[in-house]
Formats: structure tokens, sequence, C-alpha cells
């Protein structure tokens, strides 16, 4: 449903990717592992073009996109059937949980304000904060933060969302009220791509993982494969190193 | 005191007054109106960096912070006529004003829109906005949630600022109080009655500016902690 291809990112004289392919099936639920700085963050936000790639492809729903000459339009169509969730959560800070949910559908999808109201409260309410609707983040903590953010990329009906460690910054409570909520969409077909350091969500939840490190991908597998027979070296000194062996 | 001061100061306070009322604060909130949009517009096309208009603020700002506010009056309101321009005294003080105050007020609201974090703007591209749309629904109003307290400030002395406009002709409250001065002789009483009456009208925008910070902050962390909202009811109220 989403591939990448050959995409290279750098950061003044830095490369971050040095052409990197991943694929990612309908359904599919990607765990991007790697130590810091291996640019799977970069990874993440080229391919919603929060940041311009050097170079690469974009094949979304069958249709590719040239990541670099990419245009404005084309960018638009291809954020309205994606969503991205942040590591520092990024809601609006001046709206309330709900407003936060039904701002993007409102004003970008011209969505009728009652429609937008009930679709918001729904995506609030899976994720357990239909209490919380009224509050502001400033009045919320992390993990109901990120779960409104969650909320607020599901009510979009995406065809994926893209997660971008989306528990780093949370205490390990609020870590596990988080990734219920994932397990939760991952069991209901979501497709999802999520760069992590949650080993427990990569092993348990995710179909496939793809480890990077120094902006290349080292190994792609099926999770199951990943943690029980890795095939590099590199792969096998990681799990060791994280108590994943 | 003499009977006779009691008698100016009790006869000159409606004088005063008046002109300040009809005149000083008129003049400062036009002005003012007229420099927040400026300033918006200006602060706005820095940030996006649009050219040319980008440059042109600069430009505007740094004539206008860079000149004395005093030479701006003069220069529109003696200066002009030699180019035929004539204008009216409150026209030219509203029009130096606004300029002016723009000029100000555009740094301010610049520096609280750099102030929002990235990520509001990010938040919005990845729910679909444009630039546009995020930028007037979220980044603009928690910048001017910011920029408050500052503008407020600004408004203030500004609204000293206008007593500058007597020296154009325009009869503000100085120039009423010079007025009665020249035919009483009374100076050290009456410019403290003037003053005392600026300071009124200043508690008065201070009482405002509290008013309205109470009002913009209700989203932000310190008071929050103390009103929460209601929470709502589990059942589904449209049902």
């Amino acid at each position: 449903m989403v591939e990448v291809k050959g995409i290279k990112k750098s950061f003044g004289g830095t490369e971050v990717l040095k052409g990197v392919d991943i694929k990612v099936e309908q359904g599919d639920v990607v765990a991007i592992l790697g130590p810091s700085g291996s640019g799977k963050t970069t990874l993440l936000r080229c391919m919603n073009f929060l940041e311009r790639a050097q170079a690469g492809q974009l094949v979304f729903d069958g249709q590719a996109y040239d990541l670099h000459k990419v245009t404005k339009k084309e960018i638009a169509a291809i954020r309205r059937k994606t969503t991205f969730v942040f590591q520092n959560y990024n809601l609006f800070l001046n709206k309330t949980a709900l407003q936060n949910v039904t701002e993007g559908l409102v004003i970008a999808r011209k969505m009728p304000k009652d429609q937008a109201r009930q679709t918001a409260e729904q995506a609030l309410e899976k994720v357990g904060l239909s209490d919380r609707m009224d509050y502001y983040p400033s009045q919320l903590s992390g993990g109901q933060q990120q779960r409104v953010a969650i909320a607020r990329a599901l009510a979009a009906q995406p065809e994926i969302i893209y997660f971008d460690e989306p528990t780093s910054a949370l205490d390990p409570e609020l870590t596990g009220e988080v990734l219920a909520v994932m397990r939760q969409l991952a069991e209901e077909g979501m497709t999802m791509l999520v760069v992590t350091h949650e080993m427990g969500f990569a092993r348990n939840v995710s179909s496939q993982v793809v480890f990077m490190e120094d902006g290349l991908v080292v190994e792609s597998a099926p999770s199951k494969e990943f943690f029980q027979s890795p095939r590099s070296q590199r792969t096998q000194e990681f799990l060791r190193l994280v108590g994943q062996e | 005191m003499t009977e006779r001061l009691w008698e100016i100061l009790s006869d000159s306070f409606t004088k005063i007054l008046v002109p300040g009322l009809t005149m000083t604060l008129p003049l400062t909130a036009i002005a003012f109106f007229f420099a927040m949009v400026l300033a918006v517009f200006m602060a706005l096309a820095q940030f996006a960096g649009v050219p040319v208009l980008k440059q042109l603020s600069r430009f505007h700002i740094w004539v206008f912070r860079g000149t004395p506010l005093l030479l701006q009056l003069y220069l529109v309101f003696y200066g002009l006529p030699g180019l035929g321009v004539i204008i009216d005294p409150f026209p030219a003080a509203v029009l130096v004003f606004s300029l002016n105050e723009g000029a100000y007020c555009a740094e301010i609201v610049r520096a609280a829109l750099e102030a929002v974090p990235a990520g509001q703007l990010e938040a919005g591209y990845c729910v679909g906005m444009s630039y546009l749309q995020t930028m007037r629904r979220i980044v603009l109003p928690q910048a001017m949630r910011t920029a408050f307290p500052s503008l407020a400030n600004s408004l203030i002395a500004m609204m000293k600022d206008t007593s500058l406009a007597s020296t154009i002709t325009v009869t503000e409250m100085l120039m009423s109080t010079q007025r009665i001065i020249a035919r009483t002789y009374e100076p050290l009483a009456l410019y403290m009655e003037a003053g005392i009456i600026y300071l009124l009208f200043s508690t008065v925008l201070t009482k405002l500016q509290k008013l309205g910070e109470k009002r913009l902050s209700v989203y932000t962390a310190k008071e929050s902690m103390i009103i929460l909202p209601k929470r709502r009811p589990q059942a589904k109220w449209w049902k």
C-alpha cells in the first residue's frame, strides 16, 4: 500500500538517509527499530513531507511520486490518507481535546460540524477519554494527550497512521495506556508504521520489523523471525543488548 | 491651599477630563486599532518570509523605530504641506501614531509567532490543514495570547504619548491643561491634576489588561489547574 524506494536525505553535510527502501502492506503493523540517530524519525517525516527528501520514490496506493519533486497538491492528496502521531503529541494547545479532533475534520475536510463532533466523540471514546473532551492539553497527562493525538489521527479515517516514538516522552505507566490503545488498533486491522524503542510492542504487536542503522536498513523481517532468528550480526548484537535475545 | 485654587481645580477637572474622553481616548483607540492591523500583517509577512512584503515591513520598522515620534508628527503636520499634502490635526495624529505603534507592535507579534512551537504547524499539516488555515486557527491565536501583555503595555504607553499630539494643535488633555494654566498661572496644581486623570485612564487600561489576560489564559497550565471543566456524563447526550 505504501512503499518508499531509495530515499535519501541530508541535513547540511550529514547524510541521514542513504537510500532506504521500506514497504507496508494493508493491515501491516511495521515497527522501525534502531539506535538513536539511525534516521528512523527522518524517514517517517520524509514520508509525510514534514521534511523534503533529496531523492527517492513514494508509491502510495499504486501511484508513484518523486519525493523530491512532489507538488503541493500531491502532498495535500497524500496527507488526506495519512496521519501522524508525534513523540511530543503536538496537540493544538489552544483547543480542547474535542476541538483538537474536530479541527482538521471541519477546517481541512469540510465535514459538517455536527458530524465532526460525533466522529470526534466516537474517536475519543475509543481511546478512553470520553470524560476529558472539554479539557485543554495543559490539563491532561502525557498519556492522555497522546491518546487524544491518536484519536485525532483516527478521526481522519486514514489508510495508514505514522507513529513517531509515541511513548518516548512518557513514564512506564503512561506508556502502558498508550500502547494498549495502539494494540487495539492493530487488532482492528489498522495499517501502522511505528518508530519505537518499545521491544515489547515490536515483538508482540507488530507484524513486521525493520531494523535501521546509520541511514540504512540493516534487516527487515516478519516480527517473529526477526526476534527468533535474526540474520545479521548487527541485529543479533542489538537484540542481545536490549535483552530480547 | 487657597479657596481660589480649589475652585480652579474643581472647575478645570471636567475641562481636562472631557478632552480626554473626546480626544485622547478616541485617538488612542483608533490609532491602536490600525496599528494592530498593520502589526499583525507585518509580523505575518516576516514570519512567512513573503518576498517584498517582508523587506517593506523591515524598512517600515527601521524607519519608525529609528526616528523620534515627535519628529514624525512634525514631518506629517508641518512638513507635508510643503508637498501640498495638508492633513487635519486629528487625522494626522491618527496616521502617525498608527504607523509608529504598528512598528513596535509588529516586533512584539513577530516574536510571539516565533515562540509558538514548530510542532503546532506540523500538526496542522498532518490533519490536512494548509499553512494559512493553521496560521489563522492555531498559530496566530496562540501568538496573540503570548503577545497580549506586551501589547497592552504598548497601548498604555501610547495613550500617554498622545499628549505629544498637542504639539500639532490637537486639543487633547495636555493642551487643554495648558490653556487653563495660561489663564490661571497655576502650573503645579493643574499639571498634577492632568497627571491624575492620565493615571485614571491607565489604571482602567491596566484593569482591562488583567481581565483580558484572565480570559485568554483558559488553556495555559497555571490557570487550568484551578478551574477544570465539569466532567461530561458518560451517556451520549445527543441520543
